[in-house]
Protein backbone atom coordinates (compact mmCIF):
# COMPACT_ATOMS: atom_id res chain seq x y z
CA UNK A 1 0.00 0.00 0.00
CA UNK A 2 2.47 2.54 0.77
CA UNK A 3 5.08 2.28 -1.42
CA UNK A 4 8.35 4.23 -1.29
CA UNK A 5 9.10 6.22 -4.60
CA UNK A 6 12.17 7.93 -5.55
CA UNK A 7 9.86 11.29 -4.42
CA UNK A 8 8.89 10.21 -1.18
CA UNK A 9 12.08 9.59 -0.88
CA UNK A 10 13.92 13.10 -1.94
CA UNK A 11 11.22 14.80 0.41
CA UNK A 12 11.87 12.61 3.06
CA UNK A 13 15.85 12.64 2.70
CA UNK A 14 15.25 16.48 2.39
CA UNK A 15 13.22 16.69 5.73
CA UNK A 16 15.27 14.63 7.78
CA UNK A 17 18.26 17.07 6.82
CA UNK A 18 16.49 19.70 7.33
CA UNK A 19 15.33 18.89 10.44
CA UNK A 20 18.74 17.86 12.05
CA UNK A 21 19.99 21.14 10.57
CA UNK A 22 17.43 23.08 12.21
CA UNK A 23 17.56 21.67 15.23
CA UNK A 24 21.46 22.27 15.71
CA UNK A 25 20.83 25.77 14.56
CA UNK A 26 18.63 26.22 17.13
CA UNK A 27 20.54 25.15 19.51
CA UNK A 28 23.03 27.50 18.70
CA UNK A 29 21.15 30.14 18.54
CA UNK A 30 19.46 29.36 21.88
CA UNK A 31 23.29 29.27 23.55
CA UNK A 32 23.89 32.56 21.68
CA UNK A 33 20.81 34.52 22.43
CA UNK A 34 21.13 33.11 26.27
CA UNK A 35 17.93 31.37 25.73
CA UNK A 36 19.49 28.11 28.06
CA UNK A 37 17.78 28.08 31.90
CA UNK A 38 20.85 26.99 33.94
CA UNK A 39 18.17 24.36 35.23
CA UNK A 40 17.80 22.55 31.23
CA UNK A 41 19.00 19.30 32.54
CA UNK A 42 16.89 16.39 32.89
CA UNK A 43 13.44 14.93 32.24
CA UNK A 44 11.43 18.29 32.26
CA UNK A 45 14.40 20.35 30.91
CA UNK A 46 13.37 20.66 27.46
CA UNK A 47 10.05 22.30 28.72
CA UNK A 48 11.61 24.07 31.09
CA UNK A 49 13.82 25.50 28.11
CA UNK A 50 10.87 26.20 25.69
CA UNK A 51 9.00 28.06 28.34
CA UNK A 52 12.31 30.19 29.36
CA UNK A 53 13.25 31.10 25.75
CA UNK A 54 9.71 31.64 24.81
CA UNK A 55 9.50 33.91 27.32
CA UNK A 56 12.69 36.10 26.63
CA UNK A 57 11.66 36.43 23.19
CA UNK A 58 8.02 37.97 24.26
CA UNK A 59 8.48 39.86 27.43
CA UNK A 60 12.20 41.10 27.49
CA UNK A 61 11.15 44.50 27.90
CA UNK A 62 7.61 43.97 28.76
CA UNK A 63 6.45 45.68 32.42
CA UNK A 64 4.72 43.90 34.67
CA UNK A 65 0.78 44.87 35.27
CA UNK A 66 0.19 48.20 37.91
CA UNK A 67 -2.78 48.70 39.39
CA UNK A 68 -4.41 51.80 40.72
CA UNK A 69 -4.14 52.61 44.52
CA UNK A 70 -7.74 51.75 44.90
CA UNK A 71 -6.72 47.95 44.02
CA UNK A 72 -4.20 47.32 47.21
CA UNK A 73 -5.07 44.40 48.57
CA UNK A 74 -6.58 45.16 52.10
CA UNK A 75 -5.25 42.19 53.89
CA UNK A 76 -1.79 40.96 51.66
CA UNK A 77 -0.94 36.98 52.85
CA UNK A 78 2.38 37.00 54.41
CA UNK A 79 3.38 33.61 53.29
CA UNK A 80 5.47 31.82 56.16
CA UNK A 81 8.79 32.20 57.04
CA UNK A 82 11.21 30.35 59.51
CA UNK A 83 11.31 31.28 62.54
CA UNK A 84 13.74 34.12 63.17
CA UNK A 85 17.50 33.41 64.14
CA UNK A 86 19.25 35.21 67.03
CA UNK A 87 21.50 37.28 64.47
CA UNK A 88 18.10 38.61 63.16
CA UNK A 89 16.68 39.26 66.19
CA UNK A 90 19.72 41.36 67.29
CA UNK A 91 19.44 43.33 63.63
CA UNK A 92 15.72 43.69 64.49
CA UNK A 93 16.60 44.91 67.70
CA UNK A 94 19.01 47.49 66.78
CA UNK A 95 16.05 48.39 64.26
CA UNK A 96 18.23 47.13 61.31
CA UNK A 97 20.97 49.65 61.95
CA UNK A 98 23.74 47.27 60.86
CA UNK A 99 21.87 45.01 58.38
CA UNK A 100 24.02 45.10 55.56
CA UNK A 101 23.81 44.16 51.88
CA UNK A 102 27.10 43.03 50.49
CA UNK A 103 27.62 42.81 46.50
CA UNK A 104 30.77 41.08 44.82
CA UNK A 105 31.38 38.64 41.76
CA UNK A 106 31.92 40.60 38.77
CA UNK A 107 31.94 43.70 39.56
CA UNK A 108 34.39 46.54 39.84
CA UNK A 109 33.47 48.10 43.06
CA UNK A 110 32.43 44.72 45.74
CA UNK A 111 30.83 46.89 48.14
CA UNK A 112 28.25 46.83 51.11
CA UNK A 113 25.30 48.76 51.88
CA UNK A 114 23.14 49.86 54.57
CA UNK A 115 20.03 50.16 54.71
CA UNK A 116 20.29 53.67 54.99
CA UNK A 117 22.65 54.03 51.83
CA UNK A 118 19.78 52.33 49.55
CA UNK A 119 17.56 54.74 50.88
CA UNK A 120 19.57 57.65 49.59
CA UNK A 121 19.01 56.03 46.36
CA UNK A 122 16.32 57.06 44.05
CA UNK A 123 13.19 55.47 45.71
CA UNK A 124 10.74 54.00 43.33
CA UNK A 125 7.79 52.84 43.33
CA UNK A 126 5.37 50.05 42.12
CA UNK A 127 1.58 48.77 42.68
CA UNK A 128 1.72 44.90 41.42
CA UNK A 129 0.43 42.03 42.00
CA UNK A 130 2.59 39.25 43.85
CA UNK A 131 1.35 36.13 42.50
CA UNK A 132 2.48 32.57 44.40
CA UNK A 133 3.15 29.40 42.76
CA UNK A 134 0.36 27.79 44.68
CA UNK A 135 -2.33 30.33 43.11
CA UNK A 136 -3.32 32.52 45.62
CA UNK A 137 -2.12 36.64 45.18
CA UNK A 138 -2.39 40.15 46.55
CA UNK A 139 -1.91 43.48 45.34
CA UNK A 140 -0.05 45.91 47.38
CA UNK A 141 2.76 48.93 46.86
CA UNK A 142 6.18 48.54 47.11
CA UNK A 143 8.68 51.36 47.46
CA UNK A 144 12.82 50.82 46.60
CA UNK A 145 15.63 51.11 44.83
CA UNK A 146 16.02 49.81 41.61
CA UNK A 147 18.33 46.88 41.70
CA UNK A 148 20.30 48.06 37.97
CA UNK A 149 20.76 51.04 40.24
CA UNK A 150 23.11 48.67 42.62
CA UNK A 151 24.54 47.15 40.06
CA UNK A 152 25.43 50.33 38.26
CA UNK A 153 26.84 51.55 41.53
CA UNK A 154 29.59 48.59 41.95
CA UNK A 155 30.07 48.48 38.43
CA UNK A 156 28.79 44.99 37.07
CA UNK A 157 30.67 43.83 34.25
CA UNK A 158 28.86 43.37 30.46
CA UNK A 159 29.83 39.88 30.60
CA UNK A 160 27.23 39.31 33.72
CA UNK A 161 24.51 36.62 32.79
CA UNK A 162 23.43 36.22 36.42
CA UNK A 163 22.78 37.99 39.85
CA UNK A 164 22.24 35.42 42.46
CA UNK A 165 20.76 36.99 45.89
CA UNK A 166 21.18 35.23 49.19
CA UNK A 167 18.64 35.21 51.86
CA UNK A 168 19.24 35.33 56.14
CA UNK A 169 16.91 32.49 55.94
CA UNK A 170 19.43 29.83 55.67
CA UNK A 171 20.03 28.19 52.42
CA UNK A 172 17.72 30.48 51.06
CA UNK A 173 18.91 31.62 47.35
CA UNK A 174 17.82 32.41 44.04
CA UNK A 175 19.02 34.23 40.86
CA UNK A 176 17.64 35.60 37.42
CA UNK A 177 19.34 36.80 34.73
CA UNK A 178 20.28 40.41 33.17
CA UNK A 179 17.01 40.75 31.86
CA UNK A 180 15.30 40.62 34.77
CA UNK A 181 18.30 41.99 37.13
CA UNK A 182 18.06 45.12 35.17
CA UNK A 183 14.46 45.74 34.68
CA UNK A 184 13.33 48.66 35.85
CA UNK A 185 10.84 46.93 38.15
CA UNK A 186 13.12 44.79 39.94
CA UNK A 187 13.41 46.42 43.13
CA UNK A 188 15.73 46.31 46.33
CA UNK A 189 12.49 46.69 48.03
CA UNK A 190 12.33 48.48 51.74
CA UNK A 191 8.79 49.25 52.13
CA UNK A 192 5.26 47.91 51.74
CA UNK A 193 2.09 50.17 51.50
CA UNK A 194 4.28 53.25 52.27
CA UNK A 195 5.41 51.44 55.56
CA UNK A 196 8.65 49.66 56.70
CA UNK A 197 8.48 46.36 54.67
CA UNK A 198 6.69 43.88 57.64
CA UNK A 199 9.53 41.29 58.58
CA UNK A 200 6.26 38.80 57.82
CA UNK A 201 6.52 40.26 54.08
CA UNK A 202 10.59 40.45 54.44
CA UNK A 203 11.62 43.10 56.01
CA UNK A 204 14.15 44.72 55.74
CA UNK A 205 15.00 43.82 52.59
CA UNK A 206 13.11 41.93 49.99
CA UNK A 207 14.08 41.12 46.06
CA UNK A 208 11.19 42.60 43.84
CA UNK A 209 10.73 40.57 40.70
CA UNK A 210 6.98 41.22 39.52
CA UNK A 211 7.00 39.26 36.29
CA UNK A 212 8.06 36.49 38.15
CA UNK A 213 5.97 34.21 41.06
CA UNK A 214 6.38 34.44 45.16
CA UNK A 215 9.13 32.13 45.64
CA UNK A 216 11.52 34.21 42.89
CA UNK A 217 10.68 37.11 45.09
CA UNK A 218 13.48 36.37 48.36
CA UNK A 219 12.73 37.94 51.76
CA UNK A 220 16.14 39.42 54.21
CA UNK A 221 18.11 39.96 51.16
CA UNK A 222 21.65 40.25 52.53
CA UNK A 223 23.75 39.40 49.46
CA UNK A 224 24.17 39.56 45.59
CA UNK A 225 26.43 38.47 43.41
CA UNK A 226 27.13 39.22 40.01
CA UNK A 227 27.97 36.15 38.06
CA UNK A 228 28.37 34.49 34.39
CA UNK A 229 27.75 30.42 35.16
CA UNK A 230 25.14 29.33 37.69
CA UNK A 231 27.76 26.21 38.04
CA UNK A 232 29.76 27.36 41.21
CA UNK A 233 26.30 27.72 43.14
CA UNK A 234 24.64 24.76 44.92
CA UNK A 235 24.13 22.08 42.11
CA UNK A 236 24.54 24.76 39.47
CA UNK A 237 20.53 25.11 38.75
CA UNK A 238 20.05 28.57 39.81
CA UNK A 239 18.65 28.65 43.01
CA UNK A 240 17.44 26.59 46.21
CA UNK A 241 13.87 26.05 44.59
CA UNK A 242 15.02 24.39 41.58
CA UNK A 243 16.88 21.99 43.94
CA UNK A 244 13.45 20.93 45.05
CA UNK A 245 12.36 20.48 41.45
CA UNK A 246 10.95 24.19 41.20
CA UNK A 247 11.83 26.25 37.79
CA UNK A 248 14.26 28.69 38.31
CA UNK A 249 12.48 30.61 35.62
CA UNK A 250 9.13 31.20 37.23
CA UNK A 251 7.33 33.66 35.16
CA UNK A 252 4.83 31.53 34.52
CA UNK B 1 -10.78 10.60 17.92
CA UNK B 2 -12.97 7.40 18.15
CA UNK B 3 -16.50 7.89 18.06
CA UNK B 4 -19.19 9.06 20.42
CA UNK B 5 -21.23 6.54 18.56
CA UNK B 6 -24.91 6.28 17.83
CA UNK B 7 -27.37 4.41 15.19
CA UNK B 8 -30.56 3.05 14.46
CA UNK B 9 -32.29 3.79 11.26
CA UNK B 10 -30.38 5.53 8.78
CA UNK B 11 -31.91 9.18 8.52
CA UNK B 12 -34.17 9.68 5.62
CA UNK B 13 -32.09 12.83 4.46
CA UNK B 14 -28.66 11.12 4.69
CA UNK B 15 -27.38 9.26 0.80
CA UNK B 16 -27.19 5.58 1.76
CA UNK B 17 -23.96 4.83 0.34
CA UNK B 18 -23.65 2.24 -2.68
CA UNK B 19 -22.61 -1.19 -1.83
CA UNK B 20 -18.79 -0.79 -3.87
CA UNK B 21 -18.83 2.06 -2.09
CA UNK B 22 -19.17 0.88 1.67
CA UNK B 23 -16.39 -1.61 0.65
CA UNK B 24 -13.77 0.46 -0.60
CA UNK B 25 -14.29 2.68 2.74
CA UNK B 26 -13.77 -0.23 4.30
CA UNK B 27 -10.07 -0.61 2.65
CA UNK B 28 -9.38 2.97 3.54
CA UNK B 29 -8.54 4.38 7.36
CA UNK B 30 -11.41 5.28 9.29
CA UNK B 31 -8.94 8.20 10.57
CA UNK B 32 -5.52 9.28 8.87
CA UNK B 33 -2.65 8.73 10.44
CA UNK B 34 -2.08 11.78 11.36
CA UNK B 35 -5.00 12.03 13.24
CA UNK B 36 -4.06 8.68 15.16
CA UNK B 37 -0.52 9.84 16.12
CA UNK B 38 -1.94 13.27 17.40
CA UNK B 39 -4.55 11.36 19.04
CA UNK B 40 -2.89 9.56 21.26
CA UNK B 41 -0.16 12.49 22.13
CA UNK B 42 -2.99 14.47 23.29
CA UNK B 43 -4.28 11.47 25.07
CA UNK B 44 -1.17 11.19 27.00
CA UNK B 45 -0.57 14.78 27.36
CA UNK B 46 -4.54 15.23 28.74
CA UNK B 47 -3.77 12.77 31.91
CA UNK B 48 -0.05 14.27 32.29
CA UNK B 49 -1.97 17.92 32.64
CA UNK B 50 -5.35 16.63 34.87
CA UNK B 51 -2.89 14.56 37.49
CA UNK B 52 -0.63 17.75 37.61
CA UNK B 53 -3.17 20.07 37.34
CA UNK B 54 -5.12 18.03 40.59
CA UNK B 55 -1.84 18.11 42.13
CA UNK B 56 -1.54 21.77 41.77
CA UNK B 57 -4.73 22.14 42.70
CA UNK B 58 -4.18 20.64 46.32
CA UNK B 59 -1.92 23.09 47.25
CA UNK B 60 -4.50 25.73 47.40
CA UNK B 61 -7.98 24.18 46.80
CA UNK B 62 -9.47 27.46 47.27
CA UNK B 63 -11.36 29.64 44.36
CA UNK B 64 -11.61 33.66 43.74
CA UNK B 65 -13.26 35.92 41.95
CA UNK B 66 -11.50 39.15 39.84
CA UNK B 67 -7.45 40.14 40.29
CA UNK B 68 -6.57 38.76 43.93
CA UNK B 69 -7.65 36.55 46.86
CA UNK B 70 -5.50 34.30 48.98
CA UNK B 71 -6.04 32.58 52.50
CA UNK B 72 -7.40 36.33 54.05
CA UNK B 73 -9.49 36.86 51.50
CA UNK B 74 -13.21 35.32 51.06
CA UNK B 75 -13.65 32.80 48.38
CA UNK B 76 -15.87 31.98 45.44
CA UNK B 77 -15.81 28.43 46.43
CA UNK B 78 -13.38 25.76 47.89
CA UNK B 79 -12.95 22.11 47.22
CA UNK B 80 -13.39 20.93 50.74
CA UNK B 81 -10.07 18.60 50.72
CA UNK B 82 -6.96 18.82 52.13
CA UNK B 83 -4.35 21.07 50.98
CA UNK B 84 -0.30 20.64 50.67
CA UNK B 85 0.13 24.00 52.33
CA UNK B 86 0.39 24.39 56.26
CA UNK B 87 -1.44 27.41 56.25
CA UNK B 88 -4.97 26.87 54.17
CA UNK B 89 -7.65 26.85 55.98
CA UNK B 90 -9.18 23.39 54.81
CA UNK B 91 -10.54 22.51 58.49
CA UNK B 92 -8.31 19.65 58.49
CA UNK B 93 -5.88 18.79 60.97
CA UNK B 94 -3.20 17.42 58.73
CA UNK B 95 -1.61 18.73 55.34
CA UNK B 96 -0.53 15.99 51.73
CA UNK B 97 2.85 15.86 50.61
CA UNK B 98 3.65 18.89 48.29
CA UNK B 99 3.99 17.58 44.73
CA UNK B 100 4.39 21.05 43.12
CA UNK B 101 7.73 21.05 42.10
CA UNK B 102 7.36 18.31 39.53
CA UNK B 103 3.62 18.54 38.68
CA UNK B 104 4.53 22.05 37.85
CA UNK B 105 7.31 21.14 35.39
CA UNK B 106 5.34 18.37 34.05
CA UNK B 107 2.21 20.20 33.66
CA UNK B 108 4.23 23.33 31.45
CA UNK B 109 5.99 20.50 29.26
CA UNK B 110 2.91 18.52 28.78
CA UNK B 111 1.15 21.67 28.19
CA UNK B 112 4.08 22.38 25.33
CA UNK B 113 3.68 19.21 23.89
CA UNK B 114 -0.22 19.52 23.77
CA UNK B 115 -0.07 22.73 21.72
CA UNK B 116 2.25 21.82 19.19
CA UNK B 117 0.90 18.79 18.31
CA UNK B 118 -2.69 20.69 18.56
CA UNK B 119 -1.43 23.27 16.04
CA UNK B 120 0.10 20.26 13.69
CA UNK B 121 -2.93 18.91 13.82
CA UNK B 122 -4.61 21.98 13.22
CA UNK B 123 -2.76 22.56 10.13
CA UNK B 124 -3.15 19.62 9.21
CA UNK B 125 -7.54 19.63 9.35
CA UNK B 126 -7.27 22.93 7.29
CA UNK B 127 -5.32 22.39 4.40
CA UNK B 128 -6.27 18.22 4.22
CA UNK B 129 -10.03 18.88 4.17
CA UNK B 130 -10.85 16.79 7.49
CA UNK B 131 -12.02 19.71 9.17
CA UNK B 132 -14.94 20.36 6.67
CA UNK B 133 -15.13 16.82 5.69
CA UNK B 134 -15.46 15.07 9.07
CA UNK B 135 -16.20 17.66 11.36
CA UNK B 136 -18.06 20.51 9.91
CA UNK B 137 -21.95 19.30 9.78
CA UNK B 138 -22.94 17.28 6.70
CA UNK B 139 -25.33 20.01 5.11
CA UNK B 140 -28.25 17.46 5.00
CA UNK B 141 -27.76 16.13 8.64
CA UNK B 142 -28.16 20.25 10.03
CA UNK B 143 -31.66 20.37 10.36
CA UNK B 144 -33.94 20.52 13.69
CA UNK B 145 -35.02 17.23 12.47
CA UNK B 146 -31.14 15.69 11.77
CA UNK B 147 -30.32 17.22 15.07
CA UNK B 148 -32.74 15.65 17.14
CA UNK B 149 -33.18 12.11 14.99
CA UNK B 150 -29.60 11.96 16.34
CA UNK B 151 -30.07 13.29 20.03
CA UNK B 152 -33.03 10.44 19.81
CA UNK B 153 -30.82 7.73 18.60
CA UNK B 154 -27.85 8.62 21.33
CA UNK B 155 -30.42 8.46 23.88
CA UNK B 156 -31.74 5.42 23.18
CA UNK B 157 -27.90 4.11 22.44
CA UNK B 158 -28.76 2.95 19.41
CA UNK B 159 -26.30 0.62 17.73
CA UNK B 160 -24.33 2.32 15.18
CA UNK B 161 -24.84 1.83 11.48
CA UNK B 162 -22.36 1.31 8.53
CA UNK B 163 -22.15 5.31 8.42
CA UNK B 164 -21.00 5.72 11.63
CA UNK B 165 -18.40 3.20 11.12
CA UNK B 166 -16.85 5.27 8.32
CA UNK B 167 -17.45 9.14 10.11
CA UNK B 168 -18.46 10.89 12.63
CA UNK B 169 -22.79 11.63 13.50
CA UNK B 170 -23.74 14.70 14.07
CA UNK B 171 -23.43 15.07 17.81
CA UNK B 172 -19.62 14.11 17.72
CA UNK B 173 -18.88 16.69 15.20
CA UNK B 174 -20.64 19.33 17.14
CA UNK B 175 -18.44 17.40 20.37
CA UNK B 176 -15.35 17.48 18.57
CA UNK B 177 -15.51 21.00 17.08
CA UNK B 178 -16.63 22.34 20.38
CA UNK B 179 -13.40 20.34 22.09
CA UNK B 180 -11.31 21.44 19.50
CA UNK B 181 -12.15 25.21 18.99
CA UNK B 182 -13.70 26.33 22.08
CA UNK B 183 -12.63 24.18 24.90
CA UNK B 184 -8.87 23.99 23.95
CA UNK B 185 -7.83 27.45 23.19
CA UNK B 186 -9.22 28.59 26.18
CA UNK B 187 -7.52 25.99 28.80
CA UNK B 188 -4.54 27.76 26.84
CA UNK B 189 -5.97 31.21 27.51
CA UNK B 190 -6.85 31.24 30.84
CA UNK B 191 -3.40 29.50 31.21
CA UNK B 192 -1.15 31.62 29.99
CA UNK B 193 -3.56 34.45 32.03
CA UNK B 194 -1.94 33.36 34.49
CA UNK B 195 1.89 33.85 33.73
CA UNK B 196 2.67 37.11 35.42
CA UNK B 197 5.39 37.73 32.60
CA UNK B 198 3.06 36.50 29.90
CA UNK B 199 0.47 39.20 30.70
CA UNK B 200 3.07 41.50 31.10
CA UNK B 201 3.69 41.66 27.38
CA UNK B 202 -0.31 40.95 26.67
CA UNK B 203 -2.03 41.93 29.48
CA UNK B 204 -5.42 42.16 28.11
CA UNK B 205 -5.71 38.03 28.19
CA UNK B 206 -6.52 38.65 31.78
CA UNK B 207 -8.27 41.87 32.09
CA UNK B 208 -10.53 40.91 29.12
CA UNK B 209 -11.03 37.62 32.34
CA UNK B 210 -11.90 39.83 34.97
CA UNK B 211 -8.14 39.04 36.21
CA UNK B 212 -6.11 36.88 37.55
CA UNK B 213 -8.07 34.71 39.84
CA UNK B 214 -10.69 34.72 37.45
CA UNK B 215 -8.33 32.97 35.02
CA UNK B 216 -7.30 30.91 37.27
CA UNK B 217 -10.75 29.64 38.33
CA UNK B 218 -12.16 29.41 34.46
CA UNK B 219 -8.85 27.65 33.78
CA UNK B 220 -10.42 25.00 36.20
CA UNK B 221 -13.99 25.02 34.88
CA UNK B 222 -12.65 24.24 31.72
CA UNK B 223 -10.37 21.57 32.67
CA UNK B 224 -13.45 20.15 34.43
CA UNK B 225 -15.66 20.60 31.13
CA UNK B 226 -12.86 18.69 28.64
CA UNK B 227 -12.55 15.93 31.85
CA UNK B 228 -16.42 15.26 31.58
CA UNK B 229 -15.80 15.28 27.83
CA UNK B 230 -13.02 12.58 28.08
CA UNK B 231 -15.19 10.78 30.52
CA UNK B 232 -18.40 10.54 28.04
CA UNK B 233 -15.82 9.69 25.12
CA UNK B 234 -14.28 6.81 26.93
CA UNK B 235 -18.16 5.49 27.69
CA UNK B 236 -19.21 5.95 24.66
CA UNK B 237 -16.13 4.05 23.10
CA UNK B 238 -17.84 1.15 25.39
CA UNK B 239 -21.03 1.64 24.25
CA UNK B 240 -20.09 0.80 20.48
CA UNK B 241 -17.57 -1.61 21.26
CA UNK B 242 -13.63 -1.06 22.72
CA UNK B 243 -11.71 -3.41 20.88
CA UNK B 244 -13.78 -1.89 16.79
CA UNK B 245 -13.37 1.81 18.02
CA UNK B 246 -9.53 1.03 19.55
CA UNK B 247 -8.51 -0.63 16.62
CA UNK B 248 -9.87 2.01 14.32
CA UNK B 249 -7.80 4.81 16.28
CA UNK B 250 -4.39 2.51 16.36
CA UNK B 251 -4.49 1.10 12.88
CA UNK B 252 -7.08 3.39 11.03
CA UNK B 253 -8.80 0.01 9.86
CA UNK B 254 -12.35 0.19 10.17
CA UNK B 255 -14.84 -2.73 10.24
CA UNK B 256 -18.22 -2.38 9.92
CA UNK B 257 -20.85 -3.29 13.24
CA UNK B 258 -22.32 -6.10 10.89
CA UNK B 259 -19.14 -8.06 10.67
CA UNK B 260 -18.08 -7.85 14.27
CA UNK B 261 -22.26 -9.23 15.35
Amino acid sequence: MNKITRRKLIVSAFATAAGTTGLGVAARLAEKYRFVPPDHGGIYGPGETMTYAVQRLLTRHSMAREFPRSAISARPFPNEIEAPSETFKRLQAGKFVDWRLTVDGLVDRPDSFSLDQLRSYPSHSQITELACEEGWSYIAEWNGVRLSHVLNTVGAHPQARYVVYFSMEPDTWESIDMADALHPQTFLTYAMNRDDLPVAHGGPLRLRVPRQLGYKNVKFITHLTVTDSMKRFGKGKGGVNPEFGYAWYAGV
Amino acid sequence: MATLGSAGVPLQSSVAPPASASLSAMRTPRHSLLVRVTHWIITLCFFALLITGSEIVISHPRFYWGETGNDLTPTLFRIPIPASRRLVPTGYGYTLPDQNGWSRALHFQAAWVAVLTGLLYGIYGLFSGHFRKNLLPRKPDFSWRGISADIGRHLRFARPTDADARSYNLLQRFTYLFVTFVLFPLVIWTGLAMSPAFTSAFPATVTWLGGRQSARTLHFFVSVALMLFVVVHVVMIFVVGFGRRMRAMITGRVSTPREDV
